[in-house]
């Protein structure tokens, strides 16, 4: 990734699909040494709730330079729009071995529970937050636990915190510069840092300003996008890139008969943006939307 | 003197020989630390091995009708199957 670039049809479908995209090693080296001298002295700004990005850090600060990179704008722009809103932000700090025995702690913090931010949050569109790891994150230093694919079940924040362990949940493991983007339903949860490097990730969640419709870059999306194709008998292989196949991606922790529940749910967040309730994936919601009866009024009317 | 080990597994359906797809363990013993987070194989393929391996089965979720106009929402672990060995401890 390279400039300014807005998310294809492909990317924007996988957002739908998984709840997030990782970005590796993203944002310059003069950036998080600069993010890390500031830590060390004046530290991250507060911030009112509901102030515009773009007015939220000071100009010449690492955050500044973060939210203003072109390859970030690219991302923002696709999934919130031009002028988003910060709803809040958050320095998650977890401590190596040498400070925490300076402050006199003993064995590590036990990793955070799963949980999903903020509350629970029907609406058609979505947050997004920012996470932002200005250092390399080494697998004994507990970075961000997160389940793709959890961002549409709607529960209630650390309700899901009985769980310890679920199939397919990854740690972030990263270079420095690294910036990870949540739909604000992900569930997640801060690891254990067994490490001797205090471990340092900036969260920021914003909220869009504009309804989240056609907003990314459409170019590659095609007629032959919309067409229904064979369903559970398929005897070729569909092409790599096939829009279905993304929105329909399993993910191994579902239930047997929820993953068909998640599909429909992502086909209608997909239909949000799209601007288009006509849109369908693997004919997920045709075959509920399109009983006899309104086959005869449709054709009715048309006759 | 003895002390509850009790695993939580969820299963992929309600079935107790479906695959784990979720796996919680709570050590009353205070022998071991777990933690979310903390392993990415479960302890068992599926419900009934647990059985088979000697945990005893004290209860399961029950199927809920779905509320009219939520059919398709989705939100917590639906098949969840909690186990318990009774372990002895020296005081």
């Amino acid at each position: 990734m390279s400039g300014y670039r807005k998310l294809t049809t492909r990317e924007m479908a996988r957002f739908v699909a998984r709840g997030y995209l990782m970005y590796p090693a993203l944002t310059p080296p003069e950036l998080t040494e600069r993010y890390l001298a500031e830590a060390a002295g004046p530290g991250v700004p507060e911030v009112p709730a509901g102030t515009p990005l773009l007015d939220a850090y000071p100009p010449g600060s690492a955050l500044h330079g973060l939210i203003t990179l072109p390859e970030v704008r690219g991302v923002l722009d696709s999934l919130v729009g031009p002028a988003p809103l910060v709803d809040h932000h958050f320095v998650h700090l977890t401590l190596g071995r040498p400070e925490r025995e300076a402050l006199g702690m003993g064995q590590a913090l036990p990793s955070q529970h799963w949980h999903q931010d903020s509350t629970i949050d029907t609406r058609a569109g979505f947050d997004v937050q920012l996470m932002w790891f200005p250092h390399e994150v080494t697998p004994d230093m507990g970075g961000t636990r997160y389940l793709p694919g959890s961002h549409l079940r709607i529960v209630s924040e650390a309700a899901i915190a009985r769980y310890q362990n679920i199939r397919g949940q990854r740690h972030v493991v990263c270079p420095a510069g690294s910036l990870l983007v949540l739909h604000h339903g992900i569930w997640h949860g801060g690891g254990s840092n067994g490490g001797e490097t205090t471990r340092h990730m900036v969260k920021i969640r914003l909220h869009p300003t504009v309804p989240q419709v056609r907003l990314w870059d459409l170019s590659d999306f095609a007629e032959a996008d919309r067409a229904q194709r064979p369903i559970f008998w398929q005897r070729a292989a569909r092409p790599d890139g096939d829009l279905h196949d993304i929105l329909c991606e399993y993910q191994p922790w579902y239930e047997a008969d929820t993953a068909r529940l998640e599909f429909i749910n992502r086909v209608r967040l997909f239909r949000y943006l799209l601007g288009d309730e006509t849109f369908d994936a693997d004919y997920w919601l045709t075959r509920l939307e399109f009983p006899p009866e309104r086959r005869v009024e449709t054709a009715s009317a048309t006759a | 003197m003895k002390r509850q080990n009790v695993l939580v597994l969820y299963l992929a359906d309600s079935a107790l020989d479906s695959p784990v797809i979720a796996w919680s363990s709570w050590d009353g013993t205070g022998t071991t630390r777990r933690m979310a987070g903390d392993e990415q194989e479960p302890p068992y393929p599926d419900g009934l091995s647990a059985l088979r391996d000697g945990w005893r089965l004290f209860q399961t979720s029950q199927l809920v009708p779905h509320y009219p106009g939520a059919e398709t929402q989705t939100s917590y672990l639906k098949y969840e199957f909690l186990f318990e060995q009774l372990v002895e401890v020296v005081p």
